[in-house]
């Protein structure tokens, strides 16, 4: 056997070359290096210090800023955001983005109300019908990426235009108001409180949201293949993944959890309005962006967007506590993402 | 011959034909794959290799001709099919994703749940379960490169990126083990090391499907040596009867076989 004769090094000598190559690595590695590798491990970490930091700075600025009934006003100011957030996060994990999140919620906040008020649907069934209504958006959003193969940017463009469409021709424009709706629609903007904190149930089942999808996409085989599709379709593709069937699973469950953002809007107005959060869309993205989940895909936590949408709500409340201008809290939202997304870029960066 | 024609081969590819339009990728080839053995692909560019090995993984399927498995004629429609029926592939994009851990590409498209509830109703994965064995299974495989199977891939040099993908080809590949190019981007010695894993695989009576350009690497490591060129098999030799010259003469039609 010629194989035989040519023993390489690597084969009955373990171990013992190994550490020295890294210590070498770990010590040619600079101080910009070993943050951007723990960064790498956990994309939340760098939102989490900016929400830390900003919480502090703005408690400094202004004695308001920390007391209980403001912090109770910023987490429902950004329950909304927040919970369209989880369903924009799976999709951009997958290199996707939605830009239609805005018209699913309100479309299906208009079912809800619709059926229960005129067509006479008990509270349970108008939700479940709205939900329904939440899922099949998703799935034709999903089934235009999957099966016509279109860029997600072009058909939730066109689908957003759609949707909305749709939403003025049902509801001929009007306004229900949250009197009229059956109780269990306005639950969300109930309150009860919690050590002096006012926490609404909308409050609540947003942070449900995030558990059950950081459980989703943690901890099942799901989560790993939305990961792996996001990384590298064809890569997937070739591990045995169905990758098309992974991306409309994405799509459906996002339009589930968009409906479900609708269900907190109707409690947090207290009405189901179709010109109900008009600029939602970009703020979902914002919050995952800020979140740090990369647009690229395959790179992400979904706890990082709820940091990104809680960073945007504590720097609008904390700037309008300090005086500033409505324009200059725009700006700094914007630069914060200017900021998120070259944070980002360094952090893939391919180190040699 | 006499001992190989004794012997079933593991895998058999009868007058493969595949085209592309006018485009004629393979043009009835045959090969023959037998217990434990390396066999080797080589040919020029265009000369089909690629094509004739994603038949042989599902990811193409031919027009006409066979494929016989241990005897029994097959089907693939996908590389799962081929996955299923024990075919394991590397391709030459290593087809890993770069932002999982090592034990998470291992594990990729056949991930383990939890027993019980935990598993059936919670579909929890079994994360401690897979670590633990794609810990043993790169043992097994003699690889000492990869220390820490929680750790991204991405992280990692061209040469432990695929031994990743070979582990996972050996750990789930019953009956048959196909490596597309596997040391064309890699140093002196991670090739060493790659070379080392397909002579461990055949230790272990795994058959292997090398293809390569690299003839001292095929010469080094494989018993025989399939020859494509214009779409069919031109000559099949080995290492003790042919040069590493002679090939390359075959391979260009220098010299007919």
């Amino acid at each position: 056997m010629p194989s035989r004769t040519v023993p390489p090094a690597s084969a009955p000598a373990p171990a013992a070359p190994q550490p020295h190559v890294a210590d070498e690595f770990l010590r040619r590695q600079s101080t910009a290096g070993r943050i951007q590798s723990v960064l790498h491990r956990h994309p939340a970490l760098s939102p989490a210090l900016v929400l830390v930091l900003s919480v502090v700075v703005f408690g400094l600025l202004n004695d308001r800023f920390l007391r209980p009934e403001n912090l109770s006003l910023v987490t429902q100011q950004v329950a909304v955001v927040g919970a369209l957030a989880v369903g924009q996060t799976l999709i951009i994990l997958t290199a996707g983005i939605d830009l239609s999140v805005g018209a699913i919620m309100v479309l299906s906040s208009m079912v809800m109300a619709q059926t229960a008020v005129a067509n006479g649907l008990p509270g349970p069934v108008a939700l479940a019908v709205g939900l329904a209504v939440g899922l099949v958006a998703g799935a034709v959003n999903g089934l235009l990426v999957t099966r016509l193969k279109l860029p997600p940017f072009i058909v939730t463009l066109g689908t957003l235009n759609v949707f909305l469409a749709l939403t003025l021709l049902y509801s001929k424009g009007a306004t229900v108001r949250g009197g009229e709706l059956p109780s269990l629609l306005t639950w969300t903007g109930e309150a009860f409180t919690v050590g002096g904190v006012r926490v609404t149930v909308g409050v609540l089942v947003m942070l449900a949201m995030y558990a059950v999808v950081a459980y989703a996409l943690g901890r099942t085989a799901w989560g790993r293949h939305v990961y792996a599709v996001g990384d590298d379709k064809e890569s997937a593709a070739l591990a045995g993944i169905r990758v098309p069937r992974v991306l409309l699973s994405v799509y459906v469950t996002a339009g589930g959890l968009f409906a479900l953002a609708g269900w907190i809007l109707v409690g947090r107005i207290n009405a189901a309005s179709p010109n109900a959060a008009a600029e939602a869309n970009l703020d979902s993205i914002t919050a995952v962006v800020i979140g740090g989940t990369s647009l690229f895909g395959g790179r992400g936590a979904v706890w990082g967007s709820l940091l990104g949408a809680l960073i945007v709500g504590v720097f609008r409340n904390g700037l309008s506590l300090a005086g500033v201008d409505v324009l200059y809290q725009t700006l700094a939202v914007g630069v914060l993402v200017i900021v998120a997304v070259a944070v980002d870029q360094w952090i893939r960066k391919e180190r040699a | 011959m006499t001992q190989d024609s004794a012997r079933t081969p593991v895998l058999q590819a009868t007058g493969l034909v595949k085209t592309f339009g006018r485009v004629v990728g393979l043009d009835g080839v045959d090969l023959e794959l037998y217990p434990g053995e390396v066999l080797a692909i080589i040919g020029d560019n265009g000369a089909g290799k690629s094509t004739l090995v994603k038949c042989l993984s599902g990811a193409y399927t031919p027009d006409q001709g066979q494929l016989l498995l241990e005897g029994r004629p097959v089907t693939f429609h996908g590389p799962q099919e081929a996955r299923a029926a024990g075919i394991e592939t590397v391709y030459q994009n290593l087809a890993v994703s770069p932002a999982l851990d090592i034990a998470s590409n291992l594990y990729l498209g056949r991930e383990q749940r939890r027993s019980g509830v935990l598993g059936s109703v919670f579909r929890m994965l079994d994360t401690a379960g897979m670590r633990e064995r794609s810990e043993q299974q790169l043992k097994a495989l003699g690889i000492s490169t990869l220390q820490d199977v929680t750790q991204a891939v991405e992280t990692l040099s061209g040469g432990q990126r695929q031994a990743v993908a070979v582990a996972r080809a050996a750990a789930f590949g019953s009956k048959v083990v196909i490596l597309d190019e596997p040391t064309a981007a890699l140093g002196v010695r991670e090739s060493g090391q790659v070379l080392q894993l397909v002579r461990d695989l055949r230790e272990r009576g795994l058959p292997v499907i090398l293809i390569s350009h690299n003839m001292p690497h095929v010469f080094e490591v494989a018993d025989r040596i399939h020859v494509q060129r214009l779409g069919r098999r031109a000559a099949v030799i080995t290492p003790e009867t042919h040069s590493p010259s002679e090939a390359v003469a075959l391979m260009t039609g220098a010299v007919a076989a």
